[in-house]
């Protein structure tokens, strides 16, 4: 039987003692400024933040990034350990608090290996050269003559060793060596880098001692469960909380206020109603009586802005990458293939839906929450609380699901304003109903693509338009549209070997928050343009994967000149460490269309569609294989993926994450959307936004990972963006009809 | 308030709560069992999936009441030491990624196991058909369920 877990403010941070809250310190290894100035003789090894060899030599390293099902908690802390030469079983983890001490810890953008791997390794080799300098004096040799393995440091070619742990006082005098001193293992020492690590939280996941972000109790809590107005920009113009004070349990009735635009991560607003538990503030919160008024957004019709959207890709936007002379090509044209796609809102749904517990209390304000932003949830419980981040703690609880939701702090600021009102610790649960209704939605795009054939049927032309709310209008009032850097996504970085090519972006105003959700844009670019490479095959009277490599074109790193554009946002990574390889790229559909037996596609029923996509400097190519059922639905029964990430950590986690990506990609593909009228979202709850449920999933879905030594690319994301363009493609293999408009069931029994 | 007698996992438990608070609600925030979860409210996802007389609920529309007198298992109690052979099949075949649904997943899948040693693809389809996973974790749930009635294809 686990521990009730209620803790009190002590034990918690007497748990998380390791921490350096408020020591501002980079990635390079450097003591605390306290430890710096301290008389006292160190008696662990605490080369910087992240690691620490205590004397009965357990290693603890420190996760700053936030454990979200990517299985983060299971990965960074290896490549710690395989420098250092620790043994995995001697190793705890301890989860980071939100602190710029730990650098960047917003854990989105399939970021966390490829945006550490580098700091991490030099962090445990900084800690091994302590070690095995301690050892070299010690046996009185040169420290080439010692190496670091399984959490000892031997004396080479005499069997001699000495445990971390004995070390740990001896190291800690030393210096911390400086970074040209520090040398990193050659990748053939790093032991368990690339296998498949065991899940370190396996065994709390399947007995239910996990602590997810409803699972923190403290004495005196209130639960609080917020009516939000119903239209972004709403607010309350009168309530009544009588009959809502009147149910047993509630305690308060609060009014939050309504945020201002830009939104940015602000509550909501809205009335809260706080109580003894959470039933008792559900019952409460439907007792309310509440006047809203709509504020400008009420209009909105997310059926008529598609139409909006449409008109707005029918007529020239703004060119962000341009070669050669398009228009030229197309009034030469012997043929113009084209078509258009639509894509519709789509909110986050992670299991958990959004929760958090704050306490502000005697000038300082403690946060727990399943956040992907610990440091934007410090920032935004400082504003709200009227505190400086000095004064605010953020403690990230795992997350039971995230897709980019739980990168904005706004349930977190809600919790720290109820807290602070009613001068008790207060527990916000997001109802599900909230949860879809006031999501900060993954953002409804149109696209029309238009492409020129000469007389051999040889593509001469390539135009793409793209409207699509961006996200920017969630953090800026004067954002019409896409920016060049919102086409990153699957738009400036396509590979195409087709002279003359430009794109596009089409106004399209923002009505609702808009926010990333897992892979972001990229969703609708590799959908719309997935299909149209197939599109493209039909009518040049193809093999689907003859033409996309004849689109793509031989193996080369792509310039930004034949890219046609001025620069590459390239997910902030540089073109030289991270460039547009096209050889990587055909790898993956090559390797894609051989398991699957793609030349044999046709037979026995089997009908493929494949599509392949670069984002997050990760190559995927997906295969999917379309079955009619008995009842004549047309179901996905089988898919390949192959991904190729650069040098991958934990390969168990990366096909975990192909698997789930097949998933995701499949739920949005054939099913998945959320449609606003009046201003308000139709949808509710998981009866009306609908998930790939158990027997809808494939019956096997074959993941296979390019083994490769490049830079690590990201995981988490890559994986969804050609899994709904593979599905329509399939589905018009299957069907002999195409569908352009997700999600599918509107137009196909699926 | 009424005081309701209620087996939770093998201890005779006393509630003074609303009867009509859902079951869910009673061991999250009354016996601070937190292993079984709210995901919708409403019967939509089985993330509170619990056995009543080892029959599967969703204690999230279960009003406390109806427990009375009878013997509730959660995820905490469905064996002593996380060792059931679909808590053992789950670590090792790596199921869970974000591990927030897993809790009724297993309780799902263990009431299933109890009545049906020997499932089929249909009916582990079936009897799992109204737990999500936003994860997407269904591959390895069929497998793992496999690998514990001890079936070829578990891997």
């Amino acid at each position: 039987m686990s521990q009730p877990v209620t803790m009190t403010r002590r034990s918690f941070l007497e748990g998380l003692n390791l921490s350096v809250g408020g020591l501002a310190l980079g990635l390079g290894p450097t003591l605390t400024e306290a430890e710096a100035r301290s008389k006292v003789v160190p008696t662990v090894l605490k080369p910087n933040v992240f690691v620490h060899v205590a004397a009965d030599g357990v290693v603890t390293i420190v996760c700053a990034r936030s454990e979200m099902g990517q299985g983060v908690r299971s990965s960074l802390p290896v490549l710690i350990a395989d420098e250092l030469g620790a043994d995995m079983a001697r190793v705890r983890v301890l989860q980071a608090d939100g602190d710029k001490a730990y650098g960047d810890q917003n854990t989105d953008g399939s970021s966390s290996v490829r945006g550490v791997y580098d700091d991490l390794r030099r962090t445990g080799a900084t800690a091994r050269t302590m070690l095995v300098t301690a050892a070299a004096n010690r046996w009185k040799v040169k420290a080439v003559d010692c190496e670091a393995r399984d959490h000892a440091v031997f004396r080479r070619g005499t069997g001699e060793s000495i445990g971390f742990g004995e070390l740990v006082r001896d190291a800690a005098r030393l210096p911390v060596p400086r970074a040209e001193d520090v040398r990193l293992r050659p990748r053939a020492e790093l032991r368990n880098v690339g296998g498949d690590l065991p899940l370190l939280d396996g065994p709390a996941y399947v007995n239910g001692t996990a602590v997810f972000g409803a699972d923190i109790a403290l004495e005196g809590m209130l639960v609080a469960v917020v009516a939000r107005p119903a239209v972004v920009g709403g607010r309350v113009m009168r309530f009544d909380a009588t009959r809502a004070l009147a149910v047993p349990g509630v305690k308060h009735v609060v009014e939050v206020p309504a945020p201002k635009a830009p939104y940015l991560f602000q509550s909501w607003g809205g009335v809260a109603v706080l109580a003894e538990n959470t039933w008792a503030a559900m019952r409460g919160r439907a007792a309310l009586d509440i006047t809203w008024e709509d504020g400008g957004n009420e209009t909105y019709d997310s059926e008529a802005f598609r139409e909006t959207l449409l008109a707005s890709v029918r007529a020239p936007g703004e060119p962000f990458r341009q070669v050669g002379d398009v228009d030229a090509a197309f009034a030469r044209a012997a043929r113009v293939v084209e078509a258009e796609y639509c894509t519709p809102h789509l909110p986050h749904a992670p299991m958990e839906p959004p929760v958090a517990l704050a306490w502000v209390k005697d000038g300082a304000c403690e946060v727990w929450a399943p956040t992907q932003h610990p440091q934007a949830a410090r920032t935004e419980a400082a504003q709200v609380a009227g505190l400086p981040e000095s004064q605010v703690t953020v403690h990230v609880t795992l997350l039971g699901g995230g897709f980019g939701r739980k990168s904005k702090a706004d349930f977190v600021g809600e919790a720290v304003y109820l807290s602070k009102q009613v001068g008790a610790p207060v527990r916000v649960q997001w109802t599900r109903e909230d949860d879809i209704r006031h999501d900060y939605y993954h953002t409804t795009a149109a696209q029309r693509l238009r492409a020129a054939l000469d007389e051999q049927g040889r593509p001469t032309a390539w135009l793409h338009r793209t409207a699509f709310p961006s996200i920017r209008s969630t953090f800026s009032t004067d954002v019409k549209g896409p920016v060049f850097r919102d086409l990153n996504q699957g738009v400036l970085d396509l590979a195409l070997a087709i002279p003359n090519v430009r794109a596009e972006a089409c106004e399209a105003l923002a009505h609702v928050r808009i926010g990333w959700l897992r892979s972001v844009y990229n969703i609708f670019h590799a959908f719309s343009v997935g299909s149209f490479m197939d599109e493209l095959a039909h009518a040049r009277g193809m093999d689907p994967r003859d033409n996309l490599l004849d689109v793509v074109g031989p193996a080369r790193h792509m310039s930004l000149a034949e890219l046609g554009v001025p620069k590459l946002p390239n997910y902030e990574a540089p073109l030289e460490k991270h460039p547009v390889d096209v050889g990587r790229l055909r790898g993956v559909i090559e390797r894609v269309t051989e398991l699957s037996r793609w030349s044999e596609r046709g037979k026995d029923g089997r009908a493929l569609g494949l599509a392949a996509h670069r984002s997050f400097l990760s190559y995927v190519a997906v295969v999917v294989s379309m079955k009619k059922d008995e009842a004549g639905r047309a179901r996905v029964d089988e898919a390949w993926v192959v991904v190729d990430a650069g040098l991958v950590v934990n390969a168990d986690r990366v096909r975990a994450q192909m698997e789930g990506s097949v998933i995701f990609g499949m739920s949005l593909a054939l099913y998945g959307a959320i449609t606003m009228k009046d201003g308000a979202t139709q949808q509710s709850n998981f009866r009306d936004f609908r998930l790939v449920r158990m027997a809808e999933a494939p019956r096997r879905i074959h993941v296979d990972i390019v083994r490769s030594e490049e830079a690590p690319g990201g995981v988490g994301e890559p994986g969804v963006p050609p899994v709904a363009p593979a599905i329509a493609n399939a589905l018009f293999a299957l069907t002999g009809t195409r569908a352009r408009d997700l999600p599918i069931i509107r137009s196909h029994r699926v | 308030m009424t005081t309701l007698k209620v087996r939770v996992n093998g201890e005779d438990k006393e509630l003074d709560v609303d009867p009509e608070m859902p079951l869910l609600w009673a061991l999250r925030d009354v016996l601070r069992l937190t292993g079984t979860k709210y995901g919708c409210g409403q019967a939509l996802c089985g993330a509170c999936s619990v056995h009543l007389d080892g029959q599967v609920v969703r204690a999230c529309v279960t009003p406390i009441r109806r427990a009375e007198g009878r013997s509730v298992t959660t995820i905490e109690g469905l064996s002593p030491d996380g060792g059931h052979p679909l808590q053992r099949a789950w670590v090792e075949m790596g199921v869970p990624q974000c591990g927030f649904c897993q809790s009724g997943q297993l309780m799902c899948a263990a009431a299933l196991l109890a009545k049906k040693p020997q499932p089929t693809d249909a009916d582990i389809d079936q009897s799992l058909a109204g737990n999500l996973c936003r994860c997407g974790t269904y591959t390895r749930i069929r497998a793992a369920v496999k690998k514990a009635a001890g079936l070829p294809d578990g891997k």
